[in-house]
């Protein structure tokens, strides 16, 4: 379990980055908290950088998105999925499950 | 239409192939490309190609074999077109072969501009995978000197990764400061001073005269400027611009004039030929960017469908480079007396946001590893033009 910030710093719209190895990306967005890995599998950007709509987030080089809910590339130049991984809440806190490290299918 | 020819098989060709397929095309598709290669990505080749960051080839693919299949085309790699009939309909191909169908996509792209005289070897320019090999192989040994002629975006590029190799790098540039025409000369000057940050010498005002070579295997083994100094080099990578490659089409019927002449839509002044990419003047605009040749493959394909201009390219010009571990991105349309203003971060740092102005409006926004306010600043500006 990682701790990336407390939930009142991470307002709805908003987008953090967290410097796990490959980093993870978490996003606020329609009430809800998500997280995927961060760098877009088409180059080398951020998707925390990106642009949040709805449930989708842009790459801020190419403008490949891909769905926050199940990591799938909803459009070209990326062709790959991003893993994504579980998030909590706990006492005002957020918490990234890594998918790799709990072995858990993202 | 029943059948459609794409000349030039890299990603215009390709994206304008997609763009026919996904808007119902499901007649015969034939994809003509010189190289032996199928698509794959150029803006890595001077980045990541080189350094050996990005190794496999694989990462370079534009499309992978799935979607290949799905695209139901009849690939014709390693052949050449050499010209276009009267009517725009038959194209022929090298080797005495020609190919007829209803409508046709010119990508042909473009091709670096040479010094005159022959090239020695280990003297490069750098457009296609080969020409990537070609070079990697020539910095794959100890720390050479090298000189890149031409301070532009390639050249810069390929600067940074020969430096980042551990190479000695010189560049060499005519005007008396690089990226004056793209980025006006204050933010010229900020992008300029990254060579020096990482022990490039930068040397301005210089034209090259010539290259010197010699021994065993006739090599380059220096660059004589326009004012008779040498610098002694091992390799040299020129970077001084691209033609359109539009020679092949030069007994068409097709109004050429630096890229082959169309409408906003793509379309030539036969309905049943578009172009798209570097090798399209788009409304008199010819971009030599990613984003711009992916864009109009949509609208060309769209149009050449629907048999008329139907739709046209309003797309926001952008484009992106990364030299020096900075990563430059700039959109929008600016003139030379618009005036740039630092919106946030500091030149110091090597990382900002700017925009141009004219007349209390924002022309056109540069950033410098400032990737999220860019976007937020490119989408308003890119509805700002549209509704405009
Ligand atoms: C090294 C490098 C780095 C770049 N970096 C960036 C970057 O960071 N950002 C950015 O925005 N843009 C960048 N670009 C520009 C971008 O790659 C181009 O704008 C893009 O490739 C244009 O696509 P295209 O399909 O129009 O042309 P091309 O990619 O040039 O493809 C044209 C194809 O047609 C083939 N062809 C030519 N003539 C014929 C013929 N007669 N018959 C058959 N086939 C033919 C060519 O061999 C080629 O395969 C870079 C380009 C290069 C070379
Ligand atoms: S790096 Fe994300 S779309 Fe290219």
């Amino acid at each position: 379990m990682i701790p990336v910030c407390p939930l009142a710093d991470l307002p709805t719209g908003e987008s953090v980055r967290i410097d796990t190895a490959p980093p993870i990306a978490v996003f606020h967005t329609d009430g809800r908290l998500y997280a995927i890995d961060d760098t877009c599998t088409h180059q080398d950007a951020s998707l925390s950088d990106g642009w949040l709509e709805g449930c989708l987030v842009e790459c801020p080089l190419h403008a490949a998105a891909f769905d926050l809910r199940t990591g799938a590339a909803t459009c070209l130049p990326a062709r790959r999925a991003v893993r994504t991984h579980p998030v909590t809440v706990q006492d005002g806190m957020i918490y990234v499950h890594h998918a790799a490290e709990e072995g858990t299918a993202a | 239409m029943k059948s459609v020819a794409v000349i030039g098989a890299s990603l215009a060709g390709l994206y304008a192939a997609r763009a026919l397929r996904s808007q119902g095309f499901e007649g015969r598709l034939v994809i003509v490309g010189d190289e032996c290669h199928r698509p794959y990505d150029r803006p890595p080749l001077s980045k990541g190609f080189l350094t050996g960051a990005t190794t496999d080839q694989g990462q370079l693919a534009l499309a992978d074999a799935e979607e290949i299949a799905e695209l139901d085309a009849e690939w014709l790699l390693g052949t050449r077109a050499t010209g276009l009939d009267t009517g725009g309909r038959t194209v022929l191909l090298d080797g005495g072969r020609s190919l007829t169908t209803d409508g046709v996509v010119l990508a042909t792209g473009a091709t670096p501009r040479r010094l005159p005289g022959p090239m020695p070897a280990g003297a490069h320019t750098l457009r296609t995978l080969d020409d990537a090999q070609a070079l990697r192989a020539d910095l794959s040994s100890p720390p050479v000197r090298v000189v890149v002629i031409g301070g532009g975006f390639i050249g810069a590029e390929v600067a940074s990764s020969c430096a980042a190799l551990g190479h000695d790098v010189t560049v060499v540039e005519a005007a008396p400061l690089p990226l004056v025409p793209q980025l006006g000369h204050a933010m010229a000057e900020i992008c300029s001073a990254l060579h020096a940050d990482h022990g490039v010498t930068l040397l301005t005002e210089t034209g090259v005269a010539r290259l010197h070579s010699g021994g065993a295997g006739n090599r380059v083994t220096g660059v004589e400027l326009s004012d008779g100094r040498v610098l002694p080099a091992e390799v040299v990578v020129t970077g001084i611009g691209v033609r359109p490659n539009t020679d092949w089409l030069a007994d068409s019927p097709l109004p050429l004039d630096d890229g082959v002449l169309c409408d906003a839509g793509c379309v030539t002044p036969l309905p049943a030929v578009v172009a798209v990419g570097d090798v399209a003047r788009v409304n008199g605009v010819r971009a030599e960017h990613w984003t711009s040749a992916t864009e109009q493959a949509a609208v060309a394909a769209r149009n050449l469908l629907a048999g008329s201009t139907v739709a046209t390219h309003h797309g926001l010009p952008y484009f992106w480079s990364d030299q020096y571990g900075v990563r430059l991105q700039f959109a929008g349309r600016r003139l030379p007396t618009d005036t740039p203003r630092i919106l946030e971060g500091s030149p110091d740092d090597r990382s900002f946001l700017a925009c141009y102005e004219r007349d209390g409006h924002t022309s056109a926004i540069l950033a410098l590893n400032r990737p999220r306010p860019f976007m937020r600043l490119r989408r308003e500006l890119a509805t700002q033009a549209f509704a405009a």
